[in-house]
């Protein structure tokens, strides 16, 4: 280890995953770790703290270690010209606009050359997250080494002057990690589907007693004994709280209900001020929208939040991979959602949730559920499954395994 | 109790998804896509579907079938592509053929739903396959048992469903072994005959324990 790897936080071991995943998952990943006992694995992001790619890490490299794989964690430093020309990289590979400023491509590559002299990069198998460390494939030894890049954002329409800068780079890797099919892109090097996940043993996500979960009810003025519509989300403009606001106005000409809009960002950021302002707007003085706007420390709050609803609402306009959806399905929630970014991954219509595609079918859907109570407790039975199956930090692991294995037997491409 | 002349050996798999350079935005370039696309894909799309869904009893059977129905809103053809039982293919070109023929035969009766744009593109994607044994290895029916209650979901799925592909076999690894192992041609039949498109991986297995039981109590 060096003085730069980062040890986790938190230690959680394979086995405290066992009665939830069950211990034939957990032999499973033993056989497959097994296979890959003593190989080297490096992990490069630009953070160690904050967002959802350390978040991920923290977890994964002490199950990695468990396992009997040697990894390590490295985080790219830079100063603030740096984080700004990544922060525009990023806003424009999302599809927003791009003002290029002299120099911006040869700060970026020389604080990549600085970075690349930090850190030694001889593991066998390097994985290098999101765009701000890219440039690092330059740092790729000979040898039978396997580089892979796990790429979180939505590339579906980025800005070409970007991409096109970027793009080299990428194809220089043996392969790119999407989090949706939709967000991936035409490269000449194999593409993966790889799903971000969701920790069951996370303030956010643990069991929670239902006296918890009623003080939290009462802390914010809910009624449990009425139907609850929440949605969690930034207030941001595209997450599109007011739309929220007026699918349920529908509802409530047939339904008692109440909603819920929890979220953060309102006091540092302007416009999620400025959305505040409309939101509160909209429900025009309802006793029965409850506008929460929660401090970053609040996982046990939006767990009880969750927990203490009827019907889980995600009508974003747009969406990374929205993983609001897998934390509600996780607490068998009925999830009504939007098709759009990775949410139809997660909510299989009719089978794991509702999907949407406008204020009317939104209102009509949660509607549907609020009156067929029994088909609401069978999509959030089968949503939970599929979070099991697919979007735990366990599964993430083993695919993380599985990939290695298979760029192992097929070597580099 | 009867002892096999070469044990059952346990394999777990895992699969990577690969996401291939094609999509279908309409019935038309789906049906064009599914020419086209790989076998990888083809049992992506059904076999693996399945597996990835097990937990899905009620209406769901592959990825084409749910695409239909939640993309492009066609309920009569996602019935019929669900309907499509993947225990009855050896090979994978019979399917890719079937699925084609399915599509054809409902845009010959409905010509302008090969151009109806759908909500949500269909991503063709690929999975490739990552085998490691679990290094048990059962030799007498009741090693078997043992090891059959101890085995995840992948591993079920793998010598249930994917081995009729590599037997190329309307059978499975189990029957396989019962009948040429053990020679309990009835306990091979019976297993046969589970049917996992209609229950979860968790339910065929439970059948399967409940046969196993059966056949040690006899």
């Amino acid at each position: 280890m060096t003085p730069s790897t980062l040890t986790a936080s938190r230690l959680m071991q394979l086995d405290d995953y066992a009665p939830i995943i069950g211990v034939q998952e957990v032999d499973d990943l033993r056989a497959l770790a097994g296979r890959l006992a003593g190989r080297t694995v490096q992990m490069v992001n630009s953070t160690a703290v904050g967002g959802g790619v350390a978040e991920i890490l923290n977890r994964v490299i002490p199950l990695m270690q468990e396992l009997g794989l040697v990894p390590r964690w490295d985080v790219i430093t830079g100063g603030n010209d740096f984080f700004e020309i990544t922060k525009a990289f990023h806003n424009a590979l999302h599809g927003g606009p791009y003002e290029s400023r002299p120099h911006d491509f040869e700060t970026f590559l020389a604080y990549s050359e600085q970075n690349r002299r930090r850190f030694p990069f001889d593991s066998e198998f390097t994985v290098i997250h999101d765009p701000q460390p890219l440039a690092l494939i330059d740092a790729r030894p000979p040898g039978k080494n396997h580089w892979l890049w796990r790429c979180h954002i939505d590339l579906s329409h980025p800005n070409l002057r970007v991409w096109d800068f970027l793009r080299p780079f990428v194809c220089r890797y043996d392969g790119a990690l999407f989090s949706s099919p939709s967000f991936s892109r035409q490269l000449p090097i194999p593409q993966y589907l790889f799903f971000p996940c969701i920790d069951p043993l996370s303030d956010k996500n643990r069991e929670l007693e239902p006296c918890q979960v009623e003080e939290v009810a009462q802390r914010f003025g809910i009624d449990t004994d009425r139907p609850v519509l929440t949605q969690i989300s930034r207030f941001d403009r595209l997450k599109d709280p007011v739309g929220v606001i007026h699918a349920y106005q529908i509802v409530k000409r047939y339904a008692d209900c109440q909603l819920v809009l929890a979220g953060g960002s309102a006091t540092d950021d302007p416009e999620g001020a400025e959305v505040l302002v409309e939101v509160r707007k909209a429900a025009a003085n309802d006793p029965d929208v409850h506008i929460i706007d929660l401090p970053p420390w609040s996982a046990i709050e939006i767990n009880a939040l969750q927990r203490a609803s009827t019907i889980v609402i995600q009508k974003s306009l747009r969406e990374g991979f929205g993983l609001t959806v897998a934390e509600a399905l996780w607490k068998k929630k009925a999830v009504v959602a939007s098709a759009v970014g990775g949410i139809p991954a997660q909510v299989i219509h009719k089978h794991t949730g509702m999907l949407a595609h406008s204020v009317e079918g939104t209102a009509y859907q949660i509607r549907f559920l609020l009156s067929h109570p029994s088909l609401a407790q069978r999509l959030g039975e089968q949503g939970h499954d599929h979070v099991l199956e697919h979007f735990l930090i366990t599964s993430n692991v083993r695919r993380y395994l599985a990939l290695f294995l298979h760029h192992d037997s097929h070597g580099r491409s | 109790m009867k002892r096999a002349d070469r044990p059952f050996e346990f394999f777990t798999a895992s699969y990577i998804t690969r996401i291939d350079n094609q999509r279908a935005q309409t019935l038309g370039e789906l049906r064009n896509g599914l020419e086209h696309c790989s076998d990888a894909s083809i049992f992506y799309h059904t076999f693996q579907s399945l597996g990835r869904y097990h937990f899905l009893t009620e209406g769901f059977s592959n990825d084409l079938a749910q695409w239909v129905l939640a993309s492009l809103n066609r309920p009569r053809l996602a019935e019929q592509l669900g309907a499509l039982d993947i225990r009855g293919y050896v090979d994978l070109g019979r399917l890719r053929h079937d699925l084609i023929s399915t599509v054809e035969e409902f845009l010959h009766l409905h010509p302008k739903a090969a151009e109806v744009e759908a909500f949500e593109p269909f991503y063709f994607c690929s999975s490739a396959e990552v085998l490691v044994p679990l290094g048990w290895e059962a030799w007498t029916l009741a090693e078997f048992r043992h090891y059959l209650e101890r085995i995840g979901h992948a591993a079920f799925h793998f010598h249930f469903l994917v081995s009729r592909l590599r037997l190329q076999l309307q059978s499975n690894d189990f029957s396989v072994w019962f009948k040429d192992g053990l020679g309990l041609d009835r306990l091979a039949r019976l297993t046969e005959r589970i049917d996992i498109t209609t229950d979860t991986i968790d339910g065929a297995k439970a059948r399967l324990l409940k046969l196993v039981d059966r056949e040690l109590a006899a």
